[in-house]
């Protein structure tokens, strides 16, 4: 079963959602990879304003391709989430309720998702022209000096993706390669 | 010694045959075309591998997942756009006819203009940072390029463009093995680079193996593996079984098409080995997601 979701993301629909689960995502996004990431982190750490307000928002772990004229976007799939984790739990502590990305995280992460009741979400790697397709409207709302790393505001619809790990800590990762695991 | 000299300079080959000459412009032309096509394209071996394993993929999930790899492809070509934002570290490598005379410029400064153009012009992602562990400010072109050269025999300029994306280059490894480590060690070392990456770099992947040489050789040759055909093995028989082998046991892992769970990890084991120290047996691997792209041409 596919569910259809609507951002900013409630503890309702958090609480409905399974590692998984295939879920379409409708609303506003934020795209934030690497140079973002650090940049919201200190931002945090001295008190400062951040640039955009993560309560129950979504980020989108992406660097996109310029837009070509006439269209919204370029190709815009995630990137390697692992790399954002040394920053993500103080996001998740300071109201951020969902990331989408691709591939593993860290215990800390994971300890992060299940305390403040998170979800991790995987978009598909390497699908970036798929998925750009769902993005209607995108507008750069912080460091626009970092290129393809400044911060946009998606507003999607539609946009595929599947839980990877759910509020109680559970994980398509693992539980897909015990499954399927023949050595 | 000095008549000599004038002789060359004025491009004679023996018997006084005119040197052929290839202006720079012609170069960045094809390269910037070159970056283009490359990343918008996907090679034909890599589809057809793509939806062979769509129809043997044992997960629902992990189908699906296929489903909307191939999917992605067209839409690239239908609408003219990458295939994966990540438009890749700009890798080249150039067989260069010994016989052949560049004009109008140097054949790298060529290539990084090439770059330059291709990926402003095409729309796509700059993707490079000017210092990698203190000012990590991104250069704005996507160059500097990495330029492979190798001298060859002829008149020929034969330019390979192959764009690497970041999440799969990163689960890349090295080991330096001992020569008694043998084929049993090799064949560890890569189960487990490949089970440890699990789902960062995008699966199914393609691994190429280097094996033998220095550090440096072995690296190149792992990513020089990436590049031969899927379905082509390597010309050793033993070498050629061990590729078959490991793509039958990665496939094992259960990792799957994104790491979902699935019989589908990777599309292809590729190998290259180069001769080695009495003392080494360095062993490199380079992972490629399945957004393997690869394009030469010939000037």
């Amino acid at each position: 079963m596919i569910k259809s979701i609507k951002t900013p993301l409630t503890p309702e629909i958090i609480d409905d959602l399974k590692a998984g689960d295939k879920v379409l995502i409708t609303g506003i996004i934020y795209s934030a990879r690497d140079a973002a990431h650090k940049r919201l982190y200190e931002m945090i750490q001295k008190g400062e304003e951040l640039p955009v307000d993560l309560k129950g928002q979504i980020i989108y772990y992406a660097g996109p391709c310029p837009a070509k004229p006439g269209t919204v976007i370029g190709s815009a799939g995630p990137t390697t989430s692992g790399r954002m984790d040394p920053y993500t739990p103080l996001l998740i502590e300071k109201g951020l309720k969902g990331m989408i990305g691709k591939g593993l995280r860290s215990k800390e992460v994971v300890d992060a998702i299940i305390t403040h009741k998170a979800v991790y979400f995987a978009a598909i790697g390497g699908a970036g022209a798929l998925l750009a397709d769902t993005i209607k409207k995108a507008e750069v709302v912080a460091f626009p000096e970092l290129g393809p790393e400044a911060i946009y505001e998606f507003h999607v619809e539609d946009f595929p993706a599947i839980v990877v790990i759910d509020k109680d800590g559970n994980d398509l990762y693992k539980i897909g390669k015990e499954n399927y695991r023949k050595i | 010694m000095p008549l000599l000299y004038f002789s060359r300079g004025v491009n004679l080959l023996e018997g006084g045959k005119h040197m052929r000459e290839i202006h720079i412009d012609e170069i960045i032309s094809a390269v910037e075309k070159l970056c283009i096509d490359a990343n918008i394209i996907l090679p034909d071996d890599v589809k057809r591998e793509i939806n062979k394993y769509y129809e043997t993929e044992s997960s629902p999930l992990g189908k699906e997942v296929l489903k909307d790899i191939i999917k992605n492809y067209k839409i690239a070509e239908e609408k003219n756009i990458p295939i994966c934002q990540d438009t890749g570290f700009a890798v080249f490598f150039v067989k260069l006819g010994q016989d052949l005379k560049i004009v109008g410029g140097n054949l790298t400064d060529a290539i990084n203009e090439g770059v330059r153009r291709g990926y402003k012009n095409g729309y796509l992602r700059k993707s490079i940072v000017n210092d990698p562990l203190i000012h990590r400010k991104n250069t704005g072109d996507n160059t500097p390029a990495i330029v492979h050269y190798e001298i060859v025999p002829g008149d020929k300029l034969q330019i390979t463009f192959a764009p690497k994306g970041g999440g799969s280059e990163n689960m890349s490894a090295l080991r330096m093995l001992k020569p008694a480590d043998g084929v049993e060690g090799v064949k560890k070392f890569v189960l487990e680079t490949v089970d440890k990456a699990g789902s960062n770099p995008c699966p199914p992947i393609i691994i190429g193996v280097g094996i033998g040489g220095t550090i440096e050789v072995a690296t190149l040759i792992a990513k020089k593996a990436l590049l031969r055909p899927i379905g082509q093995p390597h010309p050793q028989p033993e070498i050629a079984e061990l590729e078959k082998e490991l793509l039958n046991e990665v496939n094992k892992l259960g990792i799957g098409p994104q790491g979902f769970g699935g019989t589908t990890t990777a599309l292809a084991v590729h190998i290259e080995t180069f001769p080695a120290h009495i003392a080494s047996l360095p062993v490199a691997i380079n992972i490629q997601c399945h957004v393997a792209r690869h394009k030469e041409i010939e000037l």
